[in-house]
């Protein structure tokens, strides 16, 4: 059983004008079997702690701690995160030209597992991951995320999810950009990973629709650059109704938020 | 042996840039349709590197081939072999190839093309003796290895393949070793005859080689070229395709991996001046270096379609690969079409960089920095080597291009 642990964490960019600090202080353990859902205003720093605890060079952790199962994860590189069962699914996922999925799904799986799939079965479990999430078997010969719509770049993350099976997945607005049956789709897929119990997924998201399909156990409001408030899947439907207002005390906050609802 | 000089001041302008450099007070640019030729090296300037076709090339590093300092005091051995075969030499040729060492007099010398820039006609000033090789029927592969002259050498060669009609060749030129060559290769098609070329650059570090591909393709004839340029401190070949009767189908293909310090330079062009001919050009460079050094590759990929060359298909496309810092690729695709009834023309250019978004995608797939590097590399050429068809000589220069990788990729 896995923990994912934050302390303290604090994060900044580069910017024209200095560091920026964009994380101040994120406090936050998730164990595997639990679903925890963020939710949080434009430009709090969601995406931030997504891609701070995968490790993108772009930010700069000035102080806290992230530990898996008692592991720092802040002394790994961005790939021995993901070998010690760290995964994210991007809010905006890359496209890597000259690189075809298959290829870079086996890449992966062989990074992942520590040796590579047996090729017979392993073009199956392919097959029957892409039926499960609806996406054309053509995908495999196309290079990674190149020209994908946006939808259907959210699909092939969770593909990678079902597939690399990670220990705790954070999934960066999955949700966004998807129709209906997609998210209903995407959904399953997150929830069939779920189904064993020994993965923890933390849930970032503005809508309260995919907290229908996937139920979280903990909403946290994320506001300013770290958590303000934790509470259950009420709160989801607490700021569906009333925004962010409270949490911010300032009204554009609250348009931005109210625009994103 | 001098052909007329046709017009330009300057000898051995290329066109690239024409439209681009018209109207600014510059010079006039010829159109490679007057691209001066000449067998005799003292009809070219000495180029001093702010010339067209020389102004990408670093000419201090050229060991005097373009200047007429260098002494060719050097050999370039030529070795003939059946592909795979280890021991080389004239005796392990399969049926139906004959390789000859002729005179500079011999008739059929010439008959591929004819030098286009200084150092292409100096090496054909100079050479004593060329190697002939003639493929008759359907021989098995063969393999040409043209040695270096040795590290602080100069040396000149001239290598001829031609085909009889009707016949299907494949053959592999290896450049390997030291010093530096300025050499000729005539490629002459008889009619209905294919060959499948592939040459490959595995230079060492020092080598320094400036060639010249005159490539004359027969009636219905087909030429199909795979070009692997590895090695070397500066490589600059120059292929040039003329068709001589209808029919004829041409397809140059290649790939560079620049890496720290190297000049990788690709000048092509395909001259269709007769009716129903086929050209595809398709060229991958890839450019790697580190600080203080730079990785240079440049393509420049002329297509000249004549007045009379009525229902021609073309396709040019070069794209390039950026893996670091410190690279600098240029391409210049140039299309001059001088006829309306053309079955299809088109060119492309890109150039890509393997950016840290890519790479940080990668990696937080858990795939390391280097299996990533490799992976985006070997998708990149994937479409050029696989038209390598001899599956040994494919799997070494996978395997050249990963250990090129693996130089700067730690
Ligand atoms: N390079 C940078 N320079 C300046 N500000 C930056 C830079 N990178 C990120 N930021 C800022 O950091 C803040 C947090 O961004 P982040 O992407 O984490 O927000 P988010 O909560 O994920 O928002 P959204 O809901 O819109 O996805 C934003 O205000 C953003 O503009
Ligand atoms: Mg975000």
């Amino acid at each position: 059983m896995s923990t994912l642990e934050i302390k303290d964490l604090h994060v900044s960019v580069a910017t024209e004008d200095g560091a920026k600090e964009i994380l101040n202080g994120v406090d936050h353990t998730i164990r595997a079997g639990e679903t925890h859902a963020i939710m949080g205003p434009n430009g709090s720093g969601k995406s931030t702690l997504a891609y701070a605890i995968a490790g993108h060079p772009k930010y700069e952790i000035t102080s806290g701690e992230v530990n898996l199962d008692g592991e720092d994860v802040l002394a790994m590189t961005v790939d021995e995160r993901a070998r010690a069962g760290l995964f994210l699914a991007m809010q905006y996922p890359v496209e890597v030209p000259g690189v075809s999925t298959s290829n870079f799904l086996r890449a992966a799986a062989t990074a992942v597992r520590g040796e590579a799939p047996k090729l017979r079965t392993w073009v199956k479990e392919v097959k029957s991951a892409m039926s499960d999430l609806d996406i054309d078997p053509d995908f495999a010969e196309r290079n990674v995320n190149e020209g994908f719509s946006g939808g259907e770049k959210k699909r092939h993350e969770v593909l990678q999810l079902a597939l690399l099976k990670p220990k705790i997945a954070v999934l960066d607005e999955t949700d966004s950009g998807l129709d209906v049956d997609a998210l209903r789709v995407v959904s399953e897929g997150v929830n069939r990973y779920r189904e064993g119990g020994e993965t923890g997924v933390l849930l970032i998201t503005h809508y309260t629709r995919i907290l229908q399909h996937i139920t979280p156990d903990v909403v946290h409001v994320f506001a300013g650059g770290r958590i303000v408030e934790s509470g259950g899947p009420e709160l989801a439907d607490e700021l569906e109704k009333s925004g962010y207002v409270r949490f911010t005390g300032s009204a554009v906050d609250a348009a931005v938020a109210g625009a994103a609802v | 042996m001098t052909v007329p000089n046709t017009a330009p001041e300057v000898a051995g302008l290329a066109p690239e840039l024409a439209g681009a450099k018209k109207g600014q007070g510059e010079t006039p640019i010829a159109s490679a349709s007057e691209r001066f030729t000449s067998y005799d090296v003292e009809a070219f300037e000495v180029p001093g590197g702010r010339e067209e076709n020389w102004r990408f090339t670093p000419m201090r590093r050229l060991r005097g081939l373009h200047d007429g300092t260098a002494r060719f005091d050097g050999t370039a051995a030529i070795e003939v072999s059946a592909a795979g075969s280890a021991d080389a030499g004239a005796t392990g040729v399969p049926r139906g190839v004959s390789v000859e060492t002729v005179a500079r007099d011999d008739a059929r010398i010439g008959a591929g093309g004819v030098p286009a820039d200084r150092v292409a006609a100096a090496a054909w000033s100079a050479f004593r003796e060329a190697t002939l090789v003639t493929f008759d029927g359907t021989p098995e592969p063969v393999t040409i290895t043209v040695t270096g002259p040795g590290e602080g050498t100069t040396a000149v060669g001239h290598l001829q393949l031609r085909t009889t009609p009707n016949t299907s060749a494949t053959v592999v030129v290896e450049y390997r070793g030291s010093g530096a060559l300025a050499d000729n290769v005539e490629v002459v098609l008889a009619d209905g005859s294919r060959l499948t070329l592939v040459v490959t650059g595995e230079w060492a570090d020092d080598a320094v080689h400036v060639g010249a591909q005159h490539m004359s393709i027969g009636r219905d004839a087909v030429l199909r070229g795979t070009s692997v340029s590895l090695g070397g401190d500066v490589v600059r070949i120059s292929p040039t395709v003329k068709y001589r009767g209808p029919g004829g189908d041409a397809e140059l293909a290649g790939l560079g991996f620049a890496d720290a310090g190297q000049h990788l330079e690709q000048r092509l062009l395909v001259d269709h001046a007769v009716p129903n001919c086929t050209s595809n050009v398709i060229y991958k460079n890839a450019l790697q270096s580190v600080k203080g050094l730079t990785a240079h590759t440049v393509w420049i990929g002329d297509v000249l379609i004549r007045a009379a060359a009525e229902n021609t298909r073309t396709f040019e496309y070069n794209r390039n690969l950026v893996l670091t810092e410190h690279a600098r690729a240029d391409s210049v695709p140039n299309l001059e079409i001088e006829t309306g009834e053309i079955a299809g023309a088109g060119h492309a250019s890109a150039t890509g960089r393997f950016d840290d978004e890519q790479l940080f995608y990668l990696q937080s797939r858990g795939i390391p920095e280097d299996v990533a590097r490799r992976l985006v590399v070997r998708g990149f050429f994937g479409e050029i080597l696989n038209r390598v068809t001899l599956p040994e000589l494919r799997e070494r220069l996978e395997s050249a291009i990963e250990a090129e990788l693996a130089v700067t990729g730690a």
